[in-house]
């Protein structure tokens, strides 16, 4: 936290108090208005320097928070640095000190290692924002998801919210699970038990659903993950078809959930694996809604905490 | 009890009141009032890291930690670069360290060649460089086909085989001690059963071979009970413990310490209690620091990066006499875990403060306050989570047959004046 009270950075949901989370969303709804309007644009960072820095592949991500320091009028650079243990190029220490020499204002970070963003943090003068780091925290997806909920259910407090998929390995989920419990929802873990952490109850305070039709029974929200093919290489799952079969989401599983239940799935999607064309399309879909809430949540962070940054000059 | 210790030629001559009479003003005088006098310790694992990575620590600078640790013999493990492999390397490696002439070092010969888990290495001329014991740390003989023709063959020519417990099918990129932390954290978990498996399995192979097992920095309550267990049928199985894995758990990795990276990983408080408990009951019957040292840029980086390991040589004592001094451990398997402990597993004579033994030892200050800083380290690296902790008790010199080859800053005022008196063990 600095003096005024605003935190320098957004690295994870964890550490966020619920008013914080509060404040986050609240902008976020100027900001959408704001993208909804023929001149998307606001002036509150012109000539401050926003830095993307990614080290794994994004299209969503990245695109979302680019348009999002573009909208309030900073001057975005993107950088992709392809990462590999075989190729050891330079450290991540040195990449920060090299950035921190060029006067950023914010550094958004995307690292395949968990707590990352925290290093990053450690180490530079800029504002930085966490778009991913590992297995660990990916706060701005929640934030949008909060967002994407709070705006189709009026609230969040008491909400049933069903995390389906591959748990163990996702940071949306880890992100999402302390928001929501934060803010008073019951949260859900369901995922064959190769793909959920072990720990989940006593890490997080979910509950745990062994089966599709249990986590999504009476929930306002369902919220679908991504499974991806490697997990079959671990011998975390038999075929993708049986998955899809236990749990992927259709219309028949959906109508165990309130009529008016919602469904939300961070993308990309694996259409017919996790989800069914039907539902990802159909009506109770708010998937894109999420990509819109994207940037007018990612205007909200980076107006804030670029904001809080002493000028560099 | 206070008493005088005379030492000619290496050798304690006389130990007592009356060891002073007759000795003349050119005798070199150590002033040990209100200090400890004790064996010299043995340590059964240290990395020091030549050949090869001298940037991290070569033996002269590993050796200097050693005696200021107390430490007067050390088992060199052999991940080097090149792997101690082969005779060639085990003579190269003690050749330098007699030129250095610190504390003695033991090289641990590899059980495979080049740690691949394939081949065995030549034992025998192993042993007969200078070689006390094999194994592959750093790396586990996962294939119980060779870790049995491993227990075999060193049973032929008496060497202990001391095996790094891991599973590494169960502990592909892990990072920490997989629990409710490494899942908050979102760093991929080692379980314990990685752990539990090998050395269930090993004592198992062992037995059946009538080899003599050593369990490496044990880390889990589940080995400490399979240990327990294998002794008290009467099998060759002993077991070490590092001061980091008695001192502390995966809650001190918050924050991606990386300091706190270390293999195997550090464990729950349960598994703290256990090997403490271990420790006094003689199940686990050494304490070994598994001395890591590292570059800064190793360290200095995300979680993921880091190198796994900490320096210990030089504070193992004074951290672990905190936890005699909180009631946790009795002094007397403290002493015995340092010194006839590791010296039975490795086959070292044991240690004694006696009238015709090798005059090593160690003067301890068991009062003396101080915290420790990159200073209190006199290796390379200064990777330890336990920087900045206060501790009390601390390494005034160290005697290696009769040579006192470290005393400590602060330590020599009290030694200019006064008498040659010293304090006995208590």
């Amino acid at each position: 936290m600095t003096e005024t009270g605003v935190r320098r950075h957004l690295l994870g949901i964890e550490e966020l108090e619920k008013a914080e989370i509060v404040a986050y969303l609240d902008e976020a709804e100027r900001f959408l208005e704001l993208s909804r309007k023929p001149e998307r644009k606001d002036a509150s960072l012109r000539g401050r320097t926003i830095i993307n820095l990614f080290f794994e592949s994004s299209t969503r991500t990245r695109s979302s928070f680019e348009i999002a320091g573009k909208r309030l009028s900073a001057d975005v650079i993107n950088l992709s640095v392809a990462t590999s243990s075989t190729t050891k190029g330079e450290t991540l220490l040195d990449t920060v000190k090299n950035l921190d020499a060029m006067h950023a204002d914010a550094i958004v970070v995307r690292h395949p290692a968990s707590g990352a963003a925290h290093f990053v943090a450690d180490r530079t003068r800029a504002a930085v924002v966490n778009a991913g780091d590992g297995l660990h925290e990916h706060p701005t997806q929640a934030l949008l998801d909060a967002f994407t909920i709070r705006r189709a259910k009026k609230k969040i407090e008491g909400l049933v919210v069903c995390i389906a998929g591959d748990v163990a390995h996702s940071r949306v989920a880890r992100s999402n699970a302390h928001l929501l419990l934060k803010l008073g929802a019951h949260v859900r873990f369901c995922a064959p038990r190769t793909l959920l952490p072990a720990w989940s109850v006593k890490a997080f305070g979910v509950e745990v659903m062994d089966t599709l039709a249990e986590g999504v029974d009476g929930a306002d929200v369902v919220m679908m993950l991504r499974i991806q093919n490697e997990r079959l290489k671990s011998a975390m799952i038999p075929s993708t078809r049986e998955y899809s079969r236990t749990f992927g989401l259709g219309r028949r599983i959906l109508a165990r959930a309130k009529p008016d239940a919602i469904v939300l799935h961070p993308g990309p999607m694996n259409r017919g694996v996790e989800i069914d064309d039907d539902v990802a399309d159909g009506v109770q879909s708010s998937i894109l809604d999420q990509v819109e809430a994207g940037v007018a949540v990612r205007m909200a962070v980076l107006h804030r905490l670029a904001k809080a940054t002493p000028s560099p000059a | 009890m206070l008493v005088d210790v005379l030492i000619e030629r290496g050798v304690f001559v006389r130990i007592g009141a009356g060891a002073r009479a007759g000795v003349g003003a050119d005798v070199r005088v150590l002033e040990g009032r209100g200090r400890w006098l004790l064996p010299g310790f043995i340590d059964l694992h240290a990395h020091l890291r030549e050949p090869g990575e001298e940037y991290k620590e070569d033996i002269a600078s590993g050796l200097r930690a050693a005696v200021a640790g107390g430490f007067v013999d050390v088992c060199a493990m052999p991940n080097t670069k090149p792997v101690n492999d082969t005779r060639a390397i085990t003579e190269a490696i003690l050749a330098r360290s007699r030129e250095v002439a610190l504390a003695r070092l033991h090289p641990i010969g590899a059980i495979t060649r080049g740690l691949a888990g394939l081949e065995l290495t030549e034992a025998a001329d192993l042993r007969d460089a200078g070689a006390v014991g094999l194994s592959d740390d750093g790396r586990c003989v996962t294939s119980s086909s060779v870790m049995r023709r491993a227990f075999e063959y060193a049973r032929t020519f008496e060497l202990p085989v001391i095996q790094h417990c891991e599973d590494h099918a169960l502990t592909e990129g892990a990072e920490m001690h997989e629990g409710a932390i490494s899942t908050r954290l979102g760093l991929r978990g080692w379980p314990r059963a990685a752990e539990d498996i090998i050395v269930a399995r090993d004592c198992i192979l062992a037995e059946a071979a009538e080899a003599q097992y050593h369990v490496a920095h044990l880390s889990t309550l589940g080995a400490a009970r399979i240990v327990a267990e294998a002794k008290s049928r009467g099998l060759r199985v002993s077991a070490e413990v590092t001061p980091h894995h008695l001192l502390l758990t995966d809650a001190d990795v918050l924050g991606y310490r990386t300091a706190c990276k270390v293999n195997p990983p550090l464990r729950e408080q349960e598994d703290v209690d256990a090997l403490r408990r271990a420790l006094a009951d003689g199940t686990i019957d050494a304490i070994a620091t598994d001395h890591a040292p590292h570059a800064r840029a190793d360290k200095d980086c995300e979680f993921a990066a880091a190198r796994p390991g900490m320096v210990g040589l030089e504070i193992c004592f004074p951290l672990l006499l905190g936890l005699v001094k909180n009631g946790s451990l009795p002094l007397g398997r403290l002493l015995a875990a340092l010194t006839d402990g590791p010296a039975r597993v490795v086959g070292l004579p044991l240690p004694r403060l006696s009238e015709g033994a090798r005059a090593d030892a160690v003067l301890v200050d068991p009062n003396a306050r101080f915290r420790i800083e990159r200073a209190t380290l006199h290796g390379k690296s200064s990777n330890t989570p336990f920087l900045g902790r206060e501790v009390e008790g601390a390494i005034d010199a160290t005697l290696i047959e009769g040579r006192v080859v470290y005393q400590r800053e602060g330590a020599r005022e009290a030694a200019r004046e006064g008498s040659e008196a010293k304090e006995g063990t208590p």
